[in-house]
């Protein structure tokens, strides 16, 4: 197959991709859009800094903090180029992409004029985000009295944008939306939403995580104001997550958690704050865990997210192909490649995907099953859960096979 | 796991469909879905029936099933009983071997001893108990109320 990267060097860096589960069965990990796993690079980046570098960064006179400190902000150096922002200093790091958009929409709460969300504004989401795009806004929707309006679903996956005006409207103060649902896998069409939004001043924040780890991602061409996503899915330790903002917003908006590193001078009475992104980043931060995503996206680089793109969509596309073969199979999301990304949710007839799940780990096939933190879009298609294949660089067409195999033996077993 | 008696129970439920009770309640399982309606009907402290509707994977199905063939009919006392021994065994994280005695109260439900090594099931197993140790009280307390 054309397009497909070459996977059996890609594999050997791999270490768990060689793990043996269910008496000597080879483990067929499609469970990427959950979590990555981690090339040798990363897990060596980040023994090599707790072995000769660990100190707390930006304190301390000694060699070892200078140098803890060194790898952490060139982590942050590492981000920006990846992601293409204009300035380091717009590189916020979080703990995941949670706490990345719950720390937007505090910033947002906490506001003064323009940036104020109050019960005279709206917020927009949408029908597919992740819990974590759904929550902090319905908080915050709860708090100032804000209405929370959504983009709904079509029938094949997409979001409903046929009223888009009546959806972002001159009270909208945020759109918020995923650029890869997690569960359907559409890409969204994110110029036309921000499109809209620039035209009645709303700012636009976009969840990157089922992005970021996949396809070139250029916060610039995006033209949002914030861009969220986690370090974990995209080869790079737990504990590590990104807000990217622009600058100014950055420098306007008010802090949301304080403490140490994030100030400048504090009294008694009161505290002045530091730059951003410092001022986004109380306490000690995760440092290893910002180097291990360092090492995460030097590695992706080095590979080219454009190559990693095409190697998916090769996969996608034979992936849909391949399944959709399977009796009774049907995919909830976009029913081809085009516009989608590397994750395929479906059920199996009326078998329910805890027991699809179940019987396809018995063959050491790892897939997720259940509402993946969507449950809306569950509640939209009529369905209880799904099963969800979600593939990466490593993944390969045999592996496609062993699914489509395991799932005719989970039919043959509960048929 | 996955044993023959669970599959049976499974494809051919027993006592399935909502009847008339004395009570009525609806269980979810936040992680995956897993909903049931379960209703019960006292005639005095003896089980007349366990009416139940739901959706879910053939764990927490086949148990419902096996729930309503244990204890239809028996007395409150005994049906608790067998609720907390079937209870201990899906708590046991597969330690527990099923024996003579234990396959006396449990019956079929024994064949959900393996079950108890996948933690992540555990709770689809437990779904219907639940629902009706929770419709018991429900119906014993209108039952005071009315008294």
């Amino acid at each position: 197959m054309p397009g497909l990267l070459d996977t059996e060097a890609i594999r050997k860096d791999f270490p768990i991709l060689d793990r043996l589960v269910h008496d000597g069965k080879k483990v067929v990990y499609l469970d990427n859009a959950a979590t990555s796993q981690k090339p040798r690079q990363v897990l060596d980046a980040l023994n090599a800094y707790y072995e000769r570098h660990n100190a707390n960064v930006h304190r301390g006179v000694h060699v070892l903090a200078e140098e803890a400190t060194e790898l952490y902000e060139g982590a942050r150096d590492k981000v920006a180029a990846f992601i293409n922002a204009p300035s380091r200093d717009e590189v916020i790091f979080t703990k995941n992409a949670s706490e990345s958009l719950n720390l937007v929409a505090n910033m947002l709460g906490w506001a003064d004029e323009p940036y104020r969300v109050d019960h005279e504004t709206e917020i927009v989401i949408s029908e597919m985000e992740h819990h974590s795009n759904i929550v902090p806004w319905q908080l915050l929707s709860q708090r100032t009295g804000a209405k929370l309006k959504w983009f709904g679903l079509t029938d094949d996956g997409r979001l409903d944008l046929s009223t888009i005006d009546e959806i972002i409207t001159e009270r909208t103060k945020v759109v918020s939306f995923t650029l890869v649902s997690n569960l359907l896998g559409t890409i969204n069409p994110v110029e036309t939403i921000v499109r809209r939004a620039q035209e009645v001043g709303a700012l636009v924040v976009i969840d990157a995580s089922q992005a970021a780890p996949h396809m070139v991602l250029d916060v610039q061409a995006l033209q949002a104001d914030f861009v969220a996503f986690t370090g974990h899915k995209m080869c790079g330790p737990t504990g590590i997550g990104v807000l990217w903002g622009r600058q100014e917003l950055l420098e306007d908006l008010p802090p949301f958690l304080g403490g140490g590193e994030m100030i400048e001078t504090v009294s008694m009475h009161s505290s002045t704050y530091a730059p951003a992104p410092h001022k986004f980043e109380a306490g000690t931060p995760p440092i290893a865990q910002a180097v291990g995503l360092g090492a995460a996206v030097d590695y992706l680089s080095a590979i080219g997210m454009d190559r990693i793109a095409e190697h998916e969509h090769v996969i996608t596309e034979y992936a849909v192909k391949r399944l959709l073969e399977v009796p009774d199979l049907r995919i909830i999301g976009p029913s081809t490649a085009e516009d989608r990304g590397a994750t395929l949710s479906f059920t199996l007839g009326d078998i329910h995907p805890h027991d699809v799940g179940q019987v396809l780990d018995e063959q050491g096939i790892a897939v997720r099953v259940g509402h993946h933190c969507a449950r809306p879009v569950c509640l939209r298609y009529g369905i209880p859960a799904t099963t969800r294949a979600s593939f990466y660089l490593y993944s390969t067409p045999a592996e496609v096979d062993v699914l489509v195999e395991g799932l005719e033996h989970v039919r043959n077993f509960f048929g | 796991m996955y044993q023959d008696v669970i599959l049976d129970h499974y494809k051919h439920p027993h006592g399935r469909g909502l009847r008339d009770g004395d009570a009525e309640v609806h269980h979810v399982n936040p992680t995956c879905g897993d909903e049931i309606t379960l209703r019960v009907k006292y005639d005095g402290t003896t089980i007349d029936d366990v009416s139940y509707e739901g959706q879910g994977c053939s764990i927490s199905q086949a148990s419902a099933s096996v729930l309503n063939d244990l204890l239809v009919g028996k007395e409150l006392g005994e049906a608790q009983r067998i609720q907390e021994t079937f209870l201990e065994l899906m708590q046991s994280k597969g330690k527990i071997e099923p024996d003579d005695a234990m396959e006396e109260v449990l019956e079929d439900a024994v064949a959900f001893a393996g079950v108890s090594k996948y933690p992540a099931r555990v709770k689809c197993a437990l779904l219907s108990w639940m629902a009706w140790k929770d419709a018991t009280a429900k119906a014993l307390s209108e039952e005071a109320k009315t008294a």
